[in-house]
């Protein structure tokens, strides 16, 4: 690991530009949008690349990094909050990441509440969470029926990443 | 304790919690001092040590989310998130 101080790590506009370019394409490819305002957008991946330099891992830059990757998966970028974040209120907690609605400039970009769970909170779950299994029925798995593409989550994506298709031609599977 | 200290005018205790990576972070300081409150900071995601982890302690007491941006108020009220009618409403 590097030993520079925390305040020391730079990014330049260079690698900005390239993983925002990069990002973008990857992002739109599978039904995501990433927020139109650039000067914010950019701000955020360098945060982000800013985050991966310090720590090993691209954290998220709107919360505070464990510096432990095994503690901190649920909140690398894209973050485990993402999709259900977009589900219910059209963005993602940074403003990142948001929806079509939003994007079209339909409902206007807000912040929202916090879905990581409190650090306290963290420990309870995964106290109660040791054998790692997860009961079939606990989360739906949808079915596109354009392209047969299956996904296990609360709702189906905005957009089917594989053939581009509607949440409404979703089916639930299971 | 390395907090920041920015002038403006004085409505009360105004101290904000912040991370320097974070979008929301950035725009409720630029609200603040649009509205040219007085106003100490810290960037938490920059400290180290004993000193990252007593501040820690101290925002958990407000916000036990542990979520940014947390200002507190007077010691006494916290508003969490860029809440801009909040933050417009200080010292309320």
């Amino acid at each position: 690991m590097n030993k520079l101080p925390i305040s020391d790590f730079v990014v330049s506009d260079g690698e900005v530009n390239q993983y925002y370019i990069k990002l973008k394409k990857q992002v739109e490819s599978s039904g995501y949008h990433l927020n139109p305002d650039v000067e914010f957008t950019k701000s955020l991946l360098k945060s982000i690349i800013l985050n991966d330099k310090r720590y090993g891992y691209e954290s998220c830059p709107c919360r505070l990094a464990g510096n432990d990757k095994a503690e901190d998966l649920d909140i690398i970028c894209p973050c485990y909050y993402r999709d259900p974040d977009l589900d219910d209120y059209g963005t993602c907690y940074c403003g990142l990441y948001i929806s079509s609605e939003i994007f079209n400039g339909k409902k206007k970009l807000k912040p929202i509440p916090e879905r990581r769970p409190s650090p306290e909170d963290r420990e309870k779950l995964k106290m109660e969470s040791t054998t790692g299994i997860l009961s079939s029925s606990s989360i739906p798995v949808w079915r596109c029926k354009v392209c047969g593409y299956l996904c296990a989550r609360d709702e189906p994506p905005e957009i089917c990443p594989i053939c581009t298709a509607e949440k409404e031609r979703f089916e639930q599977f299971n | 304790m390395p907090m920041q200290h920015v002038d403006g005018k004085n409505e009360g205790k105004i101290v904000l919690y912040a991370l320097s990576t974070c979008g929301w972070c950035r725009k409720t300081r630029m609200l603040l001092e649009d509205l040219n409150l007085e106003y100490d900071y810290i960037y938490v995601d920059l400290l180290e040590g004993d000193e990252k982890n007593e501040i820690i302690e101290q925002v958990k007491k407000w916000n036990s989310q542990l979520s940014f941006p947390t200002i507190v108020i007077n010691d006494e009220k916290t508003i969490v998130g860029f809440d801009e009618e909040g933050i417009k409403g200080l010292p309320g």
